[in-house]
């Protein structure tokens, strides 16, 4: 009897008498002969939960997690305090346990989570629609290109600001490939997006706010350079500092979409979080996924349903706006459950809370010897440095001295050979970021310190 | 529209907030303040905060708990939806998850210090591929249609690669919609394959439609009627044949764990549901994780980055006793590129890895034996019950972990439809079967119990349905008014269609 | 409409759509048996004036609760005027098919392949 069932070998007889085989094997006689397997999975036996756990201990354990360093770390998800209380209502069996809910009368704890999801995220947007999630940031990006393509299908070619998130640019460029569209590069100038000329054949101007450098962008202006052409302005946003920003609804974008990992949920190496969708009202009928919409039942009592289903995979089939059909209802409402505990101005405080630190931090490294601002624009809760050392090489010596400086932007951005992306959030205090910038101070000047040895050693 | 003035057990959160009340409590400044308009320029800010709640803990605490009770869950009762295996969610499950090493590293961390979640990833990886019959696996799409679009993407590249622009990809009838949806999502054209009397792809339609212009046929195996396909090798051969791939939608893979393979079937591309056979919880609609394996053919356009092993060089700096590393390979030329971001649903692979670990290889097929006795159980009761009479079985045929009712008998001899007998069901508190899918059967009702339901359960369940039919056959009007005791009776889905709400007007 | 009904003065296409033939003009809508197939009716976007419809082909949505429709245009032609009251009321079109929910106004480009379409009884006898 394996874990977790309960066929008895009484129960299995009875059961096989009722159907009339005489064993198991025979319900599997429609599988061709030399097709069943004859000796068993070469996976080693089971282990009870005692071992089980353990071995699951022993692989965390080789994990450096937030826990066991200083991290400064970001680039698209945050080490943010989860607040108990998120952790004990997303652990009930019956936000956990149940499917998709098809069956609304029964699923009205889950729908109504929906509903009030979706509202807080069209209050941070400025938009009037949101979808009830999708799967995470970058892919939220990609299918917003779906939906620009399918609104206006003559047109070819997306315009994505070198600002977006790389995985992002990259993965509508792994789905764009498929629709035989064309995606071009906006480049940077100055930490911000500096938009090439627009024709008609741009289906959507994407853009992120703030950009992958931290920077606040001019989301209206780069609306309007979209709209001037007839197309459409799509905003992958941090949903923290929309608390502050000015709205994308009122900037004039069309798609506000973004990564949810910071509203309530963990790192968990990268997955499960959400990603959020809104659009304005003319979109409404193409947004992807599961929408939560309020209605009346039979006695007129005010009731919570999925709306718009023809849209969906299971009933349009190939016409639908996307396939997706599970989505992340529970970490979307670990992000509703987040935005009511910060609240109206809690999710203020806590957002200028970071402002001001970065601000701080912005100062207090950029004063290091060694150490330079890439831009200088705004910032809300990450910006960018230039180092006058090997990036990777001086992420390694802070390391060694437990502190994690952040995201190397060599890796992804050759015009930015010596670049760092450093992440605030409310966890940083000015200790650690006075902690960050000795740290930071000593391995710059030791790794100059050690080129000059080296260019020394070799004249 | 209007409605009777909501009881306070079903407020909004925003209902309930009133201003000044708070949870949050920020920590003190701790740097010096600086003007806002320093830095950030008015024009690039909010007027006004956002209006989210003003509550406070204990309310939040209480409103979401109130909307819990309002929720059927699988924790507390039966939930037979066909197609979504709707098995127990291990408790150990979430709490290695929630280990600090596990929950809380970030994504980026350098692979020298997240050797566990690398070679973690790696173990599910070779066990899903041991699993599946095919050897290379990448654990990227975050949900099984996230899959079916990689499976189709792949399938794009391979024939690229070949020099060669197919057009369109074939899917039976009885796919799940997903599959559609993806193949047009992928930039192809559906081109439906139609099925036989016996529940099997018709071989004869299938030849026909088959040419080298179709570039993949994506199949459910069992199929969504629950049924082994008897013709399997020939489809295979079929497909093969004009140069196109053939691709496992593995929705029903709890049917034939450690019992056969699709990689044996000849599949090339399989994904897999963590979220229905691995056990990770439903979650109320996600997340779940839909990994895939691949033969060698199309290894090579596997998305970036895929997690690898490299061995130890003996000879190496590493010196003697060196462990393996794993790591994050980028460097792949020939790869559909990147998906989403970041690695994947790691913390689902937590709970599958850890499922599998506790089951092993012989607990793994004792699933699927269990999964499909259960089932074939069910439907011997049901007959022996007489309710096949009413809601007679689609295809006459040995089912495997699932079954297909047809509710038109039903209807047109009890007066009540298969939507009926479901809402019926609630006030039973049993979740419905899955309703009106697959789309080939009239009035469907699809029904998967799972190897984690015990023989009474089955038996209360046929005899459940066996009451409603008695009570329909005298009043039929009780069902189509049904359901009369949940927290809400039947939903206008026609007016939230028409006028969508949705979101709160604030 | 709960009764199925087939008026005698329009002429039918097998896909059940329905033309109201006058002149080298004609309106179009769907049948009986459409609506109630489709259930309710909860959207329908009017493709816009000046749009070419051709006879056999699919120009325009209706969108119900459960369903998502193709209409299939029963003859060629330009299209004049479209109902843009139904944007408001989509469920006319189950309420009043052949009256308040006709769907578009057309100017015939070959009023003579109204000889292909159904009368009312030809097309009764193909549902049955």
């Amino acid at each position: 009897m394996s874990r977790y069932t309960a066929a008895t070998e009484s129960d299995r007889s009875e059961m096989l008498r009722a159907i009339g085989v005489g064993s198991i094997e025979e319900l599997f006689a429609d599988i061709p002969a030399h097709l069943r397997l004859s000796a068993p999975l070469a996976l080693d036996a089971g282990k009870s939960e005692l071992e089980v756990f353990g071995e699951l201990k022993a692989l965390a354990a080789r994990n450096t997690s937030a826990e066991d360093e200083l991290s400064f770390l970001g680039a698209g998800m945050y080490d943010h305090y989860v607040p108990a209380l998120v952790d004990s209502i997303i652990s009930r069996s019956e936000f956990l346990t149940p499917y998709t809910p098809y069956q609304p009368e029964v699923s009205q704890g889950g729908l109504q989570a929906m509903f009030e999801y979706q509202t807080a995220i069209c209050e941070l947007t400025g938009l009037p629609v949101s979808n009830a999630s999708v799967y995470e940031g970058p892919s939220a990006v990609a299918a917003a290109g779906y939906v620009a393509k399918l609104a206006n299908p003559a047109r070819t070619r997306f315009v994505v600001s070198r600002g977006v998130h790389p995985h992002s640019r990259e993965a509508l460029a792994t789905l764009a490939h498929g629709w035989g569209m064309e995606v071009v590069d906006a480049p940077l100038h100055d930490g911000v997006t500096d938009l090439p000329e627009l024709d008609e054949q741009v289906s959507a101007v994407i853009v992120q706010q703030p950009n992958f450098l931290g920077a606040i962008e001019d989301l209206e202006a780069l609306a309007r350079a979209a709209h001037d052409v007839g197309a459409l302005c799509v905003a992958a946003c941090d949903p923290l500092p929309l608390s502050v920003l000015r709205a994308p609804g009122e900037c004039g974008v069309d798609l506000a979409v973004g990564e949810g990992q910071t509203l309530g949920n963990r790192l968990d190496f990268g997955g499960p979080s959400f990603g959020f969708f809104a659009a304005t009202e003319a979109l409404i009928r193409r947004v992807p996924g599961r929408i939560a919409g309020e209605t009346v039942d039979v006695e007129g009592k005010r009731g919570f349903v999925l709306t718009l289903q023809t849209r969906e995979q299971h009933i349009r089939r190939e016409k639908a706006t996307s396939n997706i059909c599970t989505a992340q209802a529970l970490n979307a409402l670990a992000g509703v459950i987040y935005l009511s505990w910060l609240g109206r101005h809690g999710i203020v405080e806590l957002t200028e809370l970071m402002l001001q630190r970065t601000a701080y931090a912005c100062e207090r490294l950029g004063a290091i010897d060694g150490v330079h601002l890439l831009h200088h624009q705004p910032v809300v809760r990450e910006f960018a440095l230039t180092l006058d050392a090997s990036v990777p090489a001086v992420i390694d010596r802070c390391a060694q001295q437990g502190v994690n400086p952040g995201y190397a932007l060599g890796r992804d951005y050759p015009e930015y050979q010596n670049g760092l992306l450093v992440a605030i959030t409310e966890k940083r205090t000015r200790a650690d970021i006075d902690r960050l910038a000795d740290v930071l101070e000593a391995a710059v000047a030791a790794e100059r310190s050690r080129d000059t040895h080296h260019v020394g050693a070799h004249r | 529209m209007s409605f009777t003035a909501a009881a306070d057990d079903q407020l909004t959160i925003y209902e309930r907030s009133k201003p000044g009340r708070r949870a949050f409590v920020a920590p003190a400044l701790d740097v010096p303040e600086r003007p806002l308009d320093d830095l950030i320029p008015p024009r690039l800010r909010r007027a006004q905060a956002p209006r989210l709640p003003e509550v406070s803990e204990p309310e939040i605490v209480r409103h979401f708990n109130r909307l819990s009770k309002r929720n059927f869950d699988l924790d507390t009762g039966f939930y037979p939806l066909g197609s979504c295996t709707m098995k127990h969610n291990p408790k150990l499950h979430e709490r290695v998850a929630a280990l600090d090493g596990h929950a809380r590293l970030h994504p980026l961390q350098d692979p020298r210090r997240a050797q566990g979640a690398l070679e973690l990833m790696w173990r599910l990886q070779d066990s899903l591929a041991e699993i599946a019959g095919l050897p290379h696996v990448s654990l990227q799409p975050s949900a099984g249609s996230h899959g079916e679009l990689a499976g189709v993407l792949l399938t794009r590249a391979f024939h690229e690669d070949h020099g060669e622009n197919r057009s369109k990809v074939l899917t039976p009838d009885t796919a799940h919609g997903t599959n559609p949806a993806t193949v047009t999502m992928a930039g192809y054209e559906v081109v439906k394959v139609g099925t036989d009397g016996q529940g099997n792809v018709d071989l004869d339609d299938l030849r026909a439609k088959a040419d080298e212009d179709v570039a993949c046929l994506m199949l459910t195996n069992p199929s969504t009627l629950g049924l082994f396909e008897h013709g399997i090798e020939e489809i295979a051969q079929i497909v093969h044949d004009v140069g196109a791939t053939l691709y496992y939608d593995g929705a029903n893979l709890n049917a034939i764990m450690g019992i056969c393979r699709p990689g044996d079937m000849g599949f090339d591309i399989v994904h897999f549901n963590l979220h229905k056979s691995f056990t990770q919880p439903h979650g109320g609609g996600g997340p779940g994780a839909g990994p895939i394996a691949v033969s060698d053919r199309i290894e090579p356009f596997l998305p970036r980055p895929q997690v690898v092993r490299r061995e130890p060089d003996p000879a190496g700096a590493g010196g003697e006793g060196s462990a393996p590393f794993y790591d994050l390979d980028y460097e792949r030329p020939k790869s559909i590129g990147r998906l989403r971001g970041f690695q994947g649903n790691y913390g689902v692979f937590v709970r599958s890895y850890a499922y599998i670990r506790s089951l092993g290889a012989a607990g793994l097929r004792d699933v699927s034996e269990v999964a499909v006795l259960n089932a074939n159980y069910l439907l011997a009761r049901l007959r022996a019950e007489g309710v096949l009479d009413h809601l007679p079985v689609a295809y006459a045929r040995i089912c495997m972990h699932e079954f297909v009712l047809s509710g038109a008998p039903m209807k047109r001899d009890l007066k009540i439809r298969t939507l009926d007998l479901a809402k019926r069901l609630l006030d039973h508190g049993v979740h419905p079967p899955t309703v009106y899918f697959p789309l080939l059967v009239d009035e469907a009702l699809l029904i998967e119990p799972t190897e984690t339901e015990t023989k009474e359960t089955l038996d209360h369940f046929a005899q459940t349905l066996v009451t409603i039919l008695r009570e329909a056959a005298e009043d039929p009007e009780i069902a189509r008014t049904a359901p009369h005791t949940t927290p809400v009776r039947r939903l206008d889905e026609a007016a939230a269609a028409r006028r969508p709400v949705v979101r709160q007007p604030l | 409409m709960s009764d199925p009904s087939y008026p005698e003065d329009l002429l039918y296409h097998p896909e059940h759509d329905w033309a109201r033939v006058d002149g080298d003009q004609a309106i179009f809508g769907i049948t009986w048996f459409a609506q109630d197939s489709l259930g309710e009716v909860v959207f329908f976007d009017p493709p816009k004036v000046g749009t070419t419809v051709t006879k056999d082909a699919a120009y325009t949505e209706i969108e119900s609760v459960k369903a998502v429709s193709d209409v299939i245009s029963p003859l060629s032609g330009e299209i004049v005027e479209v109902n843009d009251a139904l944007g408001d009321s989509p469920e006319t079109i189950n309420e009043d098919p052949y009256g308040e929910g006709w769907l578009v106004k057309v100017k015939l480009t070959d009023p003579s392949e109204q000889e292909a379409l159904l009368d009312a009884a030809a097309y009764a006898a193909t549902l049955s």
